[in-house]
Order: structure tokens, then sequence, then C-alpha cells
């Protein structure tokens, strides 16, 4: 009996074991942050990411697990611009999590103080699920994720200074290949230069800054309303007049409608990813998208 | 290190600038000796700068961090807004209304063994508003929470205004704790916590009807924990006034109170699951009145519970969310159980000679669900309602005037129902019902739109 019962106890501990803490938990609410964070810390934290990277951040539900995400974390680094308006506020009220509440160190908004684009002129649900503060899509833009790289490494050093000199080293070691990396792939891309795109949703506005593209339309006749045939109807018939180079989306989102007007025009359709699940690294999502774009330029 | 090469640079120096000798080897040699002087000049130098900039890196990690803590005090002036995207209170209103169809006469609804309390009841026929609901929330400083919903809706031709919620909570009390006080909806059960609009149905399930008149809510304080575990583990306790139905009656400061605990998490990243257990209990209960059976004596006869008062509840909730994408194709399984032990004495209030009888009751139901999303913005549910009473007393002839015996009935419900959203911020809802709560079956109908608008809503689980 007794030992039926420490078994039990056991099996109840192991469940509910708190487990080996690694120095800081870290709770992305996107993976792109999650691995920035692997990558600027490495084995001092323990990186835990709400959302994968073929999920839409804004559809989530504030789940059991995440609540016990957040109840154990020690920094929370999420995009804000009310990409995660929906459950990211009932989530901070479930914690019971002191740390990680706004204005605490161990609440990183990765958007603020950044200048973000497309801020809506008006502010109207009938111009469909618009950002009032502006697109969140952020980190499409290399010099961005440096400037995000940077808060984050303060941030870690802020909240664990036994290791501030460890951040230190890898945020700048970080630093210098992610800038030489950055200026490959957009020497490689050149060719992109003023090319004019179709994407599905709004996700791209930071990656044709930064390649100079230029942003013809998008399939969804609103922020996240599904595109309607008469809209796409439109949009064809302006393709013909002008041919766009290229139709972009996220390789989560239905790609229906793209197809449709690819097929109708004969302009290459563009998948890239987003984001990046934990265990990979930025510069995988970007090589991937570097490619993905040379592919269709050829 | 930089002493030694500093010794070595200025021993060799010295060899460098011995006078030159008239053979070519030597200057062959004196050339080599000049190249790696140089060489070493530059480490040398290398390593100085990079001395010089550790110096300096350790200064920028200081100044970094006086400008981030800098920051953090900007950021908690401004935290509140931050955290609501700009509106203090964020403000939302529930638009709700129906036209509804059904078989039998609405006023004769009644649950066999159970005695209607509340809101129980199937509404009005026809069109009609349901719970217009204005909700205001918003992070009061960096400590509290607070929110007050006000539900306004049409009873019996006149329109009534009832302050649904009005609470504190506290933001981030630490370790997992989180102490919420004022009226609120009881943690007990699935539904109870969740808003009428949340629902997947046009209606609340049948046990929710028959035990509590709807929902379970009340004034007092809620204390709950979220355990530091990878499961998801969360314990609570109310203390509640008990002045609100199934409770009722003049207490003591504490006149209900209860337990829940849940457990949860995610199996794969496809499916998550929680599993709720709650107790709710309160005893000395005065004078607990509620409607009686609508064909049996005097209509201005009502029975009155007085006794103490127990539930168990255990819900169940699975979601299937493939690749998490929760806007495509999903699945959510629901299912929930009840069970009410009553002690006590049940009087029918306004009969003469008072007639009394002890009563032992004993109620129980549950309900399941299935939701499916099959497309964006299209969902399909289906829904089964079953109650089951084995109430005694020592009066049979006054628990059946009282409502309190099942007639040899069992009440039961089939829902089906399907729903457009054309975003989250708006449904329109089209539901029938095969309803055997009573002997009369009958067949309801309803078209119900649930429009929100205001602040965006929360996306709970």
């Amino acid at each position: 009996m007794m030992r039926l019962l420490f078994r039990l106890s056991l099996l109840l501990a192991l469940l509910f074991s708190a487990g080996a803490r690694a120095e800081l938990n870290v709770l992305a609410c996107e993976p792109e942050w999650g691995v920035l964070v692997e990558e600027l810390a490495g084995d001092r934290v323990k990186v835990s990411s709400a959302t994968l990277a073929r999920q839409d951040p804004h559809h989530i539900q504030a789940r059991p697990s995440l609540i016990s995400k957040a109840r154990r974390a020690d920094l929370l680094v999420c995009t804000g611009a009310e990409l995660e308006i929906g459950w990211l506020p009932l989530l901070l009220r479930k914690s019971g999590n002191g740390k990680i509440q706004p204005g605490q160190p161990g609440n990183l908004i990765v958007t603020e103080g950044v200048e973000l684009l497309g801020k809506p002129e008006r502010l109207d649900r009938s111009m469909g699920d618009v950002h009032t503060a502006g697109n969140p899509h952020i980190q499409m833009d290399p010099q961005l994720i440096a400037v995000v790289a940077e808060k984050l490494q303060q941030r870690l050093a802020l909240l664990d200074p036994d290791n501030a000199d460890f951040y230190g080293q890898k945020g700048a070691y970080f630093q210098t290949r992610w800038r030489q990396a950055a200026e490959g792939w957009k020497k490689r891309l050149q060719s992109l230069q003023g090319r004019q795109v179709i994407v599905h949703h709004n996700n791209w506005p930071y990656l044709a800054r930064w390649l100079q593209l230029e942003q013809l339309a998008t399939l969804e006749p609103k922020p996240g309303v599904a595109p309607t045939t008469a809209h796409l109807g439109k949009l064809l018939t302006a393709s013909q007049k002008q041919l766009p180079d290229m139709i972009l989306l996220a390789d989560y989102q239905n790609d229906r409608a793209a197809r449709w007007l690819s097929d109708k025009t004969g302009v290459p359709v563009v998948k890239l990813p987003l984001s990046v699940d934990l265990g990979g690294s930025l510069f995988e999502l970007y090589g991937e998208v570097v490619e993905r774009l040379l592919q269709a330029a050829r | 290190m930089i002493n030694r090469w500093m010794f070595l640079g200025l021993g060799l120096s010295s060899l460098v600038s011995m006078p030159a000798s008239a053979s070519p080897q030597v200057g062959e040699i004196q050339q080599k000796l000049q190249q790696l002087k140089s060489q070493y000049e530059q480490r040398i130098g290398a390593l100085e700068a990079q001395l010089q900039q550790l110096q300096s890196n350790e200064q920028q990690t200081v100044q970094q961090l006086q400008k981030v803590n800098k920051e953090l005090q900007q950021a908690k002036q401004g935290a509140s807004d931050a955290a609501s995207s700009g509106f203090n209170p964020q403000i939302s209103v529930i638009l709700d209304g129906r036209l509804a169809s059904f078989g039998n006469d609405p006023e004769a609804y009644e649950l066999p063994g159970f005695a209607l309390g509340g809101e129980a009841g199937i509404g009005e026929e026809g069109f009609a508003l349901g719970h217009t609901e204005i909700a205001f929330s918003a992070n009061i400083d960096n400590r509290f929470f607070g929110q007050a919903t006000v539900a306004i809706h049409e009873h019996e031709g006149e329109t009534e205004v009832e302050l649904e919620e009005a609470f504190i909570e506290t933001i981030g009390l630490g370790n997992g704790l989180t102490v919420k006080f004022g009226r609120f909806f009881s943690g007990v059960g699935y539904l109870n916590e969740q808003h009428e609009h949340a629902w997947d149905f046009a209606d609340a399930p049948l046990i929710y009807q028959g035990l509590f008149g709807n929902r379970l809510w009340d004034d007092g304080i809620q204390v709950s924990y979220v355990a530091d575990t990878e499961t998801f583990l969360q314990l609570g306790a109310e203390a509640l006034s008990g002045r609100q139905f199934p409770a009722g009656g003049s207490h003591e400061a504490i006149g209900a109170w209860s337990l829940f605990a849940n457990v949860g998490g995610d199996i794969g990243a496809d499916h998550s699951w929680q599993l709720g257990l709650s107790h709710w209990r309160s005893n000395d209960i005065e004078g607990r009145t509620s409607g009686g059976h609508s064909h049996g004596g005097g209509a201005d006869e009502i029975p009155s519970f007085d006794g103490d008062s127990e539930i168990n509840a255990i819900d169940v909730v699975y979601k299937w969310v493939p690749a998490g994408d929760a806007q495509g194709r999903n699945l959510k399984l629901q299912f929930e159980y009840f069970e009410r032990k009553e002690d006590g004495t049940v009087t029918l209030l306004n009969s003469s000679p008072l007639e009394t009888t002890s009563y032992d009751g004993d109620q129980s139901g549950w309900y399941a669900q299935a939701v499916y999303q099959f497309k964006p913005q299209w969902k399909l549910g289906l829904r089964y309602d079953r109650l089951d009473a084995d109430n005694s007393g020592s009066d049979e002839d006054v628990l059946e005037e009282a409502g309190l015996t099942d007639e040899g009935h069992t009440p039961e419900r089939y829902s089906a129902m399907v729903e457009w959203n054309a975003s989250e911020f708006s449904r329109i809802r089209f539901q029938y019902n095969r309803d055997r709560s009573y002997e009369d079956s009958d067949d309801q109908w309803f078209l119900q739109y649930t429009h929100s608008l205001g602040s965006h809503g929360a996306h709970q689980f």
C-alpha cells in the first residue's frame, strides 16, 4: 500500500514537476522572437513559443498550456501592435505572474519604439481587421531584427546580470554575422528592385521596403476578410492592363485565390515563410525567403 | 601578455638597429627582421585596440542598462495604454436578437423534477431581443483590473437592467495567484464563466437552466492559483453571499462557497484539452422561491425551499485544431455533468392551509456537444441534453405541485445549429431543438444574430 502511494505521488510529481530550471524561462508570443532569444542566450535560457511558424498569431486562444507557460515565464517577448490583442491580455490576467506584466522588465514588446508602417488613416472596422498601431509584421526587415536583437540583449542582461557579459558577446557576434548576411541577401536580390507584387494579406510591407518592391494590391478586399469573387475580378482586369511580377503569400495562407489569379495571368505565386520554429534560426528563415524569391524571379 | 610582446618587440628593434654590414645575407636578415618587427607592432596595436574596445564595451553596457532602466520607467507610466490599444476603458457592446418559433406555448415550459428559478425558460416567441450587453473593462492601475457588464433585456414586457458583473481583479499578484472581488460568474463548471455571446448555442444547456436558472453568479471573493507546473493546474475557491438562486434567503456573511480545480494541456500541436472538477454548497437556505408547476394548484402558490444544497460537477473540453490554425477546420467537444443533493423542506407559499413537505432532492444532468468549423466562417454544431430527478419527501402531492417530481418523464433535448461568422465580431446562427423537456415534445427554431462592437473580445479556451 505504502509502495503504491509512493509510486502514485512520484507519478504526480513527474506530471506536475517544475523540472530542472534553466536560469530564465522565456515565453515568446511568436517563434521568430523565440529563435532570436535562443541565438542570443543559448543554454542560459529555456525558450517556448505560444505559436508555431505556420500559425496566424492573431487567431490563438488563451488555452490552458499557454496560461501555465505564462505563469512560469520570467520574460515575455511579443510583437505587440495589437497582433496578440485577442489572447495576450487574457493570458496576462490569468497568469498571476507579476514579472511579465506591462511595464515590468520581464515584458518586452518588440514593436514599441519602432516606427511602424501602414498606420490606418481611419479607424473603422468596416475597413476590416485593422491594426490601429500599424503593421506588426516587422520580422521581414533585417534592420529591425538587429534593433530587436539589441533590445533583447539588453533586457536579458538586466534580468540576468550574472550572464550580462555572455549576452553581450553573443549579441555582438550575432550583430556582425547578421549585418554581413543581410548585405549578402540584399546583393543577391538586387535584381528584384522595383518589381511589382500583389500580396494575399498585408504581411510584407517591411520586406517590400527592404527590397524596394512595389505592392500593387492585396488579394483580400480588406485586411482579414477572405478574397471575394468580385474583388478578384477587379484585380484580374487591373493585372491584365499592368502585369505584376509575382503574387506573394505566407505559406500558411490559403492559396486558392492566388492560384486562380496566377492561372489567369501566368504571374508566378511565391509562398514565403513568415516565421521559423524554435530550434531553427533567422538566418535559415531569410535564406529560405531569398531562395524562393530568386527562384520566382528566374 | 602585452608586456611580453612589448619586450620582444624592444629586443627585436635593438637587433635591427645594429649597424648594417656589407654582406647581402645580412641585408636579407635585416629585411626579415624589419618585417617581423612591423608584424609584431601591428599585432600589439590590434591587441591594444581590442583592450580599449573591451573597456568601452563595458562602459557601453552600463550605459545601455541605464537606458533600459529609463525606458522601463517610461513604459511603466504608459503601461496601461500600451496594454489596451489606446481605449481606456475598453468598451464593448453585444447586440443580440432573434426570431424564434415554438410548437408549444413557451409559458407552459417546465422541467419535471426541477423547480425553475433565475432566468430559466425559453424566451419569447417571434422577434425578440436577447441580452444586450454593455461591458467596460480596463487595467485600473498596475495592480488592478476592473470590469463591469450591464445586461439589458426584456422580461414580461418590461425592460430590465441587470448588473451581470462588477468586479476588480488583481494583476500579476505573483506565484500564480489572482484574487477577484465583487460580482462575477462563478468558476464552477466550464460554460458558466463564459458570457452568453460566447456560447455555441442560442440557449443554455438544460442542466444549467434546471440548476442555476441559466448560470451561477453571485457577489463575493474568488481566489485562484495556477501551479508552477508544466501541465496546467488551477485551483480556486469562492466565498459568496448566497443571495442569488440557487442559494437564497438571509445568511451569515458567507452564504455559499465553492471549490474548483482545472487541469489541462496540449497533445502535440493539434490537440488541447481541459478537465475540471467543481463543488458548490450553500447551507441554511431560507425561502428560495421558484416557479411551480404551472398546471397544478393555484397560480399564486409559490414553492419555497429551506435547507442545505450541494452541487458536484465535472467538465471536459477537447479541441482539435489542425496545425493550430483556428481559422480553418477545427473541432470542439464539450461535456459537463452536474449533480445536486438537497436536504430540507418545501413549502407552498400562499396555500391555505399551508402545505409543506420534507424534501430530499437528488437531481442530475449532463450535456454533450460537438461544434465543427468545416470551413472558414462556417460552423456546425450538435448537442444532446439529458436530466434526471429522483426527489423524495413526506408529501408527494406537495412535491408534485412544486414541480419536483419527474412525472415519469426524463427530460432530454436534441439540438443542431449552423452559424456563419462574417468576421470574428459578427455571427448569424440558425438552430433547431427537438425538445423533450416535458411531456409534450416541442420543435423550436431560432434565427439569432450576435454581434459585438467596440473593443476586441478575448479568445478564451
